[in-house]
């Protein structure tokens, strides 16, 4: 099911090469896919070296604990064994990480290795290298570490009392980073309501996107050169390189990223920068290629947890009629034991700040603290998706509260289509969309009208049925200078992405790019966009997979991540395949002794619009400018190998009021969910699903449809079955695919999926960044939990975590998770 | 007497037949990728629940992190690099990509295999037999919604679309 939007309301862009003939926009078949269903994909473990050494970390039993002695004597003298690396080692080779925090955050010394404590379990305390898998993990049995155990902090919440222990005693506190927002005149606000709903505490649980490859890396150390190559999967190598190089004290010259293909990401792979660390030292010390594969439990244990957060005692203003003011909330975030990148959520969830809705007065004091559990980092829907589980909640509880109906008062708050582009009371701006007629194509697919017919069916077979909708925005193409807002002396802001587009002796089209995909199909959308430029066929166009530093298509926002590629991404491909078009008409136009404007590209050649006769192959292009080029013009600037930095158009955002463009692209998504509680026992099933996405321009709309599946499987998971649940010695009781349930086949309901385009008028293809999602599904089985669930005594969804036992103890004790919620009236 | 930790297995892989020394405890997905250079078979897992290492033992599916290489010692194994003759695609893999029942191609290589196995046994499933038959293969990007209507094309059903 489909629907576009209105002419009147497509904005035009001005564009230099508008594509003649249309790829774009078809689903054609992926480049990719011919390797992978053959199984001929290279991923980081299946490359090998001559004498490589296998990498196995030793790592930490206890949540918190003081090291007291390490003694590697067994393990080194076991035959097999190439050497090890220690904490001490490590502080004396390497700097701490930069950290982006101010004080007191700023204080934390992060290193590749424990030095002198470890912070959570699994944390990595030494490694050991040796010559096949089975030894490495032989011989890190054999080295002994001792510890004294320390009391650990598993809840947040007791984080800043007095006695909690203390994480970083360079710190002083387990305070990592504290900001407090306020926009609008949110006191007037709350004069103005008629209502005012008070919610005392919400949870967001902490769980990741658990790619189904690991962290890994062949690294090798160039003795001459100084240089390392990292065969890697991290996913943001822009950002691992300025981490890295000061660490490392080293030039980001002499790190060189490669990957290719990368079992999956979502954000979790973008902090492996102390491990990459500990392999380059490693293989300098050793003076071998250095394999590293991280096991599954290793990730869970140590990798990548997407943020847990409260909100508490929240205040919403409302009118009698159920338009929304305002709200106040305090937001407390878990970080883990490590700031990696953090604390950035502390500002990224600002870009969705009013959500789909026209709040005007927000105030939202945000502190985040330090816990004995694994550092956090993205995740898909990073930091946003917790902030719009909560607006959605807010929405939700609101309504049960005041008795409104869900639907009308979404349509009633929401964003319109005529306000677009739309100014949040943050300065952020809503590119374009239409989220009333989303929500109206998702209640079609979903079959609204016969809802309370199947309510009352499955009542009739002992069941509770409900309607759930999540409402969210997938932000993309961060301002990189939102930072400030965290820490006002970072030097960064605005974003990038490169691509070089060059044709080559016998025609070949060659293009590279700085991103990394994991699943996203860049060859095949980026082959697309040069195709319908150049005027040849998708099949003609190479590009190189993965990204290497060495292709000088890189910059220092290089990589794949936060729902960007179709504006930095393509953005940067078509930037160069506009110039190569140029260069090629540029050539033609001297053979064919005619104006640059008389000529078009088209079917491989370089041709008189007036005359096609009158045409130059584009391989005859690139062999003279390549290979024969004796004769040509001393002033012809041409080379047929472009190369285009996108930038897209930000200011520095005003850093004391915390207002500005946070990112360029708002692409939406509505879904709805119907579920089935069973009143005995509290188990319950989703039955029916939608989902409906509005991206603007679809470049390949199969793979826009692929992305919104797969982002609802994840938000379906968590929603369920998936939370990285810590016992409080901080035990990791979910540290692998055996209790931490990802779905299955069987676990997945009927889906159907609809969309609307809403093309940006931003950016350079009318696209928007897309794929994180913001968790739809997890804010829409929450809130069909709680429809099926009033007619038991209206309890309300507090966790956006809601296994069985949960719901079980919502339908025997309704009146403990109303307990949370009062209503005040004017 | 000291235990015996190295013996010498004879399997036949996509038709090949390899003799090779191995450590009585290799596994057989390290033995697959590390010795014999198939890569195709990956690791997801340490807990035999994820199926990216799936292969089919003479006729039999299997999870190849859940046995020992020596475990196989005489058999017949058939690997995602076995499916595709000289670059032809098979119903399956081709229908794979028609039906974007791939993104990373991670887990790709054991649902083929489980699928492949499924539909010797069930040449026409229906979706809930599918959905049985690929039960032990995690995927983490598409939902498995495309990766079921793959099979179901594969096996010359109609699909019906999302939209």
């Amino acid at each position: 099911m489909s629907e576009t939007l209105a002419p009147e309301q497509v904005l035009v862009v001005e564009e230099t090469g508008a594509p003649a003939r249309g790829f774009a926009g078809q689903s054609i078949p992926r480049k990719e896919d011919k390797r992978l269903v053959q199984g001929e994909g290279v991923y980081v473990d299946d490359i090998k070296r001559h004498g490589m050494g296998y990498a196995h970390y030793v790592r930490s039993p206890y949540g918190h604990a003081n090291i007291t002695a390490i003694d590697l004597s067994k393990a080194e003298a076991l035959p097999g064994v190439y050497g090890t690396l220690t904490g001490e080692e490590v502080a004396s080779l390497t700097d701490p990480f930069f950290q982006l925090a101010t004080p007191p955050g700023s204080h934390i010394k992060d290193y590749a290795l424990a030095i002198g404590k470890v912070r959570h379990v699994g944390e990595p305390v030494a490694i050991v290298v040796a010559k096949t898998r089975e030894l490495a993990r032989d011989a890190a049995d054999l080295v002994e570490v001792s510890y004294e155990p320390l009391p650990a902090l598993t809840d947040a919440r007791h984080a800043l009392e007095d006695g909690a222990p203390l994480l970083h005693d360079d710190v002083g506190s387990n305070l990592s980073w504290k900001g407090s927002f306020e926009w609008g005149d949110v006191d007037g606000a709350f004069a103005e309501a008629d209502k005012i709903v008070k919610i005392s505490e919400l949870h967001f649980e902490r769980f990741n996107s658990t790619p189904l490859e690991c962290d890994a890396a062949l690294v090798e150390y160039n003795r001459g050169t100084g240089q390392w190559t990292m065969y890697c999967n991290n996913q943001f190598p822009g950002f691992a390189a300025i981490m890295m190089g000061p660490a490392l004290r080293t030039g980001i010259d002499k790190l060189r990223f490669v990957t290719q293909d990368i079992g999956g990401g979502f954000g979790n792979k973008i902090t492996s920068h102390p491990q990459l660390v500990a392999c380059c030292l490693l293989a300098r010390k050793l003076n071998r290629a250095i394999q590293w594969t991280e096991w599954r439990t290793d990730f869970h244990l140590t990798m990548s947890h997407g943020n847990e957060r409260w909100f508490l005692d929240t205040e919403v203003a409302v009118k009698a009629d159920g338009e929304l003011l305002g709200f106040r909330t305090k937001a407390l975030d878990d970080a883990g034991a490590y700031l990696r990148y953090e604390p950035l959520g502390g500002i990224i969830w600002a870009q969705v700040t009013a959500g789909c809705y026209r709040w005007k007065h927000v105030k939202l004091d945000f502190t985040q603290v330090v816990t004995n559990k694994a550092p956090c980092s993205p995740n898909r829907g990073y930091s946003r998706m917790q902030h719009l589980w909560f607006t959605e909640r807010v929405i939700d509880i609101v309504a049960s509260e005041l008795d409104l109906d869900p639907v009308e008062v979404r349509k009633r708050n929401y964003v319109k289509a005529e306000e677009m582009p739309y100014t949040t009371p943050n300065g952020c701006i809503y590119d374009s969309g239409d989220y009333s007629r989303m929500l109206d194509v998702g209640l079609e697919l979903i079959g609204y009208d016969t809802i309370e017919e199947r309510r009352t069916e499955a009542a009739a077979r002992g069941k509770l049925l409900g309607l759930g909708i999540g409402s969210t925005l997938d932000s993309g193409t961060n301002n990189f200078a939102q930072s400030r807002m965290i820490n006002p002396e970072l030097q960064f802001s605005g974003n990038n992405e490169v691509a070089t587009v060059k044709l080559d002796i016998f025609g070949e089209i060659v293009v590279t790019l700085g991103t990394t995909p994991q699943g996203q199909g860049h060859e095949t959308t980026a082959a697309m966009v040069v195709a319908d430029i150049i005027g040849v066929s998708p099949d003609d166009v190479n590009v190189r997979a993965g990204h290497d530093s060495y292709w000088n298509s890189n910059a220092g926002f290089s990589g794949t991540y936060a729902s960007q590629f179709a504006v930095t991404g393509l953005g940067a491909v078509k930037g160069a395949a506009d110039k190569l078009a140029g260069e090629i008409k540029k050539l033609g136009s001297v053979i064919l002794g005619c104006a640059v404007d008389d000529l078009e590209l088209a079917e491989g050649f370089v041709r008189m619009k007036a005359n096609p006769e009158a045409a130059l192959p584009l391989m005859a292009c690139g062999a003279i400018i390549n290979a024969n080029n004796a004769g040509l013009p001393e002033d012809l600037d041409v080379t047929l190998n472009a190369r285009y930095v996108y930038r897209p158009p930000f200011e520095v955002p005003d850093v004391e009021r915390k207002y500005g463009n946070l990112t360029l692209t708002y692409a939406a998504q509505i879904h709805l969910a119907v579920v089935e509680i069973d009143p005995e026992t509290g188990v319950y099933a989703v039955v029916d699903y939608a989902a409906v996405d509005d991206c603007g321009n679809r470049i390949h709309p199969q793979i826009v449809e692929g992305q919104v599946m797969g982002a609802t499987a994840h938000a379906l998971g968590a929603a369920t079955h998936e939370a990285f649940i810590y016992d409080e010695d901080g035990n990791l009781l979910t540290p692998n695919f055996y209790d931490y349930h990802v779905p299955h086949a069987m676990d997945m309901p009927p889906l159907k999926t609809g969309f609307i385009e809403s093309p940006s008028p931003f950016t350079a293809l009318g696209t928007k960044g897309m794929g994180e999602g913001g968790g739809a599904g997890i804010h829409s089985v929450c809130s069909a939990i709680q429809d099926a669930l009033k007619p038991r005594g209206r309890p309300l969804v507090y966790d956006s975590f809601n296994p069985y036992h949960r719901i079980w103890e919502m339908l025997n004790d309704p009146e403990a998770s109303r307990s949370r919620v009062t209503v005040e009236s004017r | 007497m000291e235990p015996q930790t190295r013996l010498t297995i004879t399997v036949e892989v996509n038709g090949t037949s390899h003799e090779h020394e191995v450590e009585t405890r290799r596994l057989l997905i390290h033995f697959l990728r590390d010795d014999l250079d198939l890569t195709g078979s990956h690791v997801g897992c340490d807990t035999g629940n994820c199926g990216a290492c799936s292969v089919i033992i003479d006729g039999t599916l299997v999870k190849s992190c859940m046995l020992l290489a020596v475990q196989a010692d005489g058999s017949k194994i058939e690997t995602v690099e076995g499916l595709a003759v000289d670059g032809e695609l098979t119903q399956l893999q081709q229908s794979f990509s028609d039906h974007h029942a791939l993104q990373c191609g991670y887990c790709t290589p054991g649902m083929l295999m489980s699928a492949t196995a499924l539909l010797r046994q069930t040449p026409k499933p229906t979706p809930d037999e599918i959905k049985k038959g690929i039960q032990g293969n995690i995927c983490r990007c598409t939902g498995y919604w495309n990766i079921v209507d793959a099979v179901t094309a594969a096996s010359g059903q109609e699909v019906q679309s999302h939209e």
